[in-house]
């Protein structure tokens, strides 16, 4: 496209009298269409494109540099080590760990069925009218400040676990050992409980999005030899969209590991690993929020910073997964088609 | 024929190979065509349960979240600082500006960089491994928890200088450059390439084109783009912990800390007090219905077909 100008302005050079340039190139050059103007426009644009890089880049720098002292001091032990105690000088991110792991787990199979559910309905079985309000609503929900779902979890979800869910729970499944110990209402099941709710929107609505990405040809093709709806949805699509959908489930666990304001208000914030889903825990992401203000001497924060550079690594990694095997899937298909 | 999962052949009965009539199919194909609509019928009732039981208590949620901080909210919460402990009224005002202010340096730092990344993706990088490249890490930059943006913006800004508004605003910047770029990447490739070439073949210059012809024709799509990126900033709390901090009383200083909307919200509702839980409610409400109305404009938008995907 652009050498097509060029061609032009240098086929009409030549019909311009000799020494002065062509009143053309004098109008343009006044209109300041140099192509310097235009290399300078193209870098300008290029460096922010690639502030994009210096980010990423600059936030692994500083966040390695500073926690140098607690990288050097505990090595990699630093990550399987469960000891948290400040005041001891002696920290180890092990019991974080864990606690992501089991929140964002246990979020994940609790909001990716129902998630994939409500894709399937959206997509595939929902009348056109029902559609739109649908997902508004779903967009809205995923609109909603972490803080905001916070407040909720610690005014109505605390007090539900506390006095009737858990008990209900204790009830009936007490046999698993799941659910022993003193039931505050804080603790992994409620923080579980709210990630699953806050990446359900997101999970659902990146699965919709691929599931309509998979060819209407492709459904016809096997509602022509004589499948039902579901044998359809089953064989023509959820085959299909499974690698996308695989890349939506890793990107709401993504979401999950890193989740931090209302995991923190809901989660207990207690430093050891529990074997039982109403004990109090700890995240990577909430120790990061509760602590680092309060943070006192460079080897504490040193180690809340590292506990930073794991959750950004961690994230970086799981994301990147997640994109490639999203973009596998709707790869072609023009700007996320709605 | 025979590959034909769901309708086993007939059995060759017929010497004319028609298939055999419906009285003749054998019990097992009966069964099956039953078990199979059942199967079919079990599974379409399971997905609309299941979108039931998601959006019936996500909307309760919002409901209780608006009827909360309906009833809580006052004249007072708008034109007063908070009041101190045990003294009942007091509001978030100096909260509500001082969020003004981190969200004002944040667009600032963050939206000319954002759209100027789009612009390269879009205009200049089609087909590129850079341009890819990029893409790539903007989309993964936008998994990346916010806290960790709040750590790095510490590192920087606030070690040895204590906290203050700049660092505030640096962190947010440094999030909604990814997802600015996205989406003015996104609105720029629904310009029609007619439109350019027009240009271009009137003899304006690229950056021309550009800034006068697919930037301006995308405009509507862009501001709300950027208007989803404020949005999402707006409502985050964990990279302003040990950014911006927070503050008791008015402060317009860039470099001191400064009252937040979603802190406040955050410091009342973990305190033991029933008049701060009220006035976290009032102020959930408020950035709730901020952050509504920007995703309203988008649906809008992007109903009209000028926004295509960037929701």
């Amino acid at each position: 496209m652009p050498p097509a100008v060029t061609n032009f302005v240098a086929a009409a050079e030549p019909a311009a009298p000799e020494g002065a340039p062509s009143p053309i190139r004098q109008f343009l050059k006044a209109r300041g269409s140099g192509g310097t103007a235009d290399r300078f426009f193209i870098g300008l644009m290029l460096l922010c494109a690639l502030s994009i890089f210096g980010i990423v880049l600059f936030i692994l720098t500083i966040l390695t540099i500073k926690s140098k002292l607690s990288l050097h001091q505990f090595g990699f032990k630093f990550f399987v080590h469960s000891g948290w105690d400040p005041v001891a000088g002696d920290f180890g991110a092990w019991p974080f760990i864990v606690g992501t792991l089991e929140t964002s787990f246990l979020a994940l199979a609790m909001a990716v069925p129902l998630a994939l559910g409500v894709a399937v309905f959206l997509s595939e079985l929902c009348p056109a009218k029902l559609r739109a309000p649908i997902s508004f609503v779903t967009e809205l929900l995923a609109a909603i400040p972490s803080v905001v779902y916070g407040l909720w979890g610690v005014f109505v979800l605390v007090p539900l676990m506390r006095d009737s869910l858990g008990p209900l729970l204790y009830k009936y499944l007490s046999w698993t050992h799941l659910f022993e110990g003193p039931n505050f209402g804080v603790g992994l099941l409620t923080a579980s409980i709210i990630l699953a709710i806050m990446i359900l929107p997101i999970i659902s609505s990146i699965t919709r999005d691929i599931m309509l990405a998979v060819p209407t040809s492709q459904r016809e093709a096997v509602l022509a030899l004589g499948a039902t709806r579901w044998e359809m949805i089953r064989t023509g699509v959820l085959r299909n969209a499974r690698i996308g959908i695989v890349g939506a489930v890793i990107l709401g666990l993504g979401r999950a590991l890193g989740e931090t304001m209302a995991v923190t208000m809901v989660i207990g914030n207690h430093p050891e690993i529990a074997h039982s889903l109403f004990a109090p825990g700890y995240t990577l992401a909430s120790v990061i929020a509760n602590e680092f203000t309060e943070a006192t001497g460079d080897l504490y924060l040193s180690a809340l910073v590292e506990v930073g550079l794991a959750l950004f690594i961690v994230t970086i990694i799981v994301n990147a997964i997640a994109r490639g095997l999203v973009w596998a899937v709707t790869r072609g298909t023009p700007a996320r088609a709605h | 024929m025979s590959t034909n999962p769901f309708h086993p052949p007939p059995p060759p009965s017929n010497e004319a190979g028609l298939p055999p009539p419906a009285n003749q199919k054998s019990p097992w194909t009966r069964v099956n065509t039953a078990r199979r609509y059942v199967v079919n019928h079990l599974v379409t009732g399971l997905a609309v349960l299941s979108t039931v039981a998601v959006i019936a208590p996500l909307v309760a949620i919002l409901i209780y979240l608006i009827y909360m901080g309906a009833s809580s909210l006052n004249l007072a919460f708008f034109t007063h600082i908070p009041a101190p402990v045990g003294e009942p009224g007091g509001g978030m005002a100096n909260a509500m500006v001082g969020s003004g202010i981190v969200l004002g340096l944040a667009s600032l730092m963050g939206v000319p960089v954002g759209i100027a990344a789009g612009v390269y993706l879009a205009e200049f990088g089609r087909g590129k491994l850079l341009a890819g490249a990029i893409r790539f890490t903007a989309d993964v930059l936008n998994g990346v928890p916010s806290i960790v943006m709040g750590i790095a913006a510490w590192v920087v800004l606030v070690d040895g200088h204590g906290f203050s508004a700049l660092a505030g605003g640096v962190a947010l910047a440094i999030m909604m450059v990814p997802t600015i770029a996205r989406t003015t990447e996104e609105m720029l490739a629904t310009v029609p390439h007619a439109i350019r070439e027009a240009a271009l073949g009137l003899g304006v210059p690229k950056w021309r084109t550009v800034v006068s012809v697919s930037l301006k024709t995308a405009s509507p799509g862009i501001i709300t783009g950027c208007m989803l990126a404020f949005a999402r900033v707006a409502g985050e709390t964990a990279p302003l912990l040990f950014t911006a901090f927070g503050n008791q009383f008015w402060s317009f200083k860039l470099t001191e800390p400064i009252a937040a909307l979603p802190l406040q919200i955050y410091a009342y509702a973990i305190s033991p007090y029933d008049e701060w839980h009220r006035l976290a409610w009032a102020g959930s409400l408020v950035l709730i219905v901020m952050i509504m109305v920007a995703v309203t404009l988008v649906r809008i938008y992007a109903s009209r077909g000028v926004l295509k995907g960037a929701t």
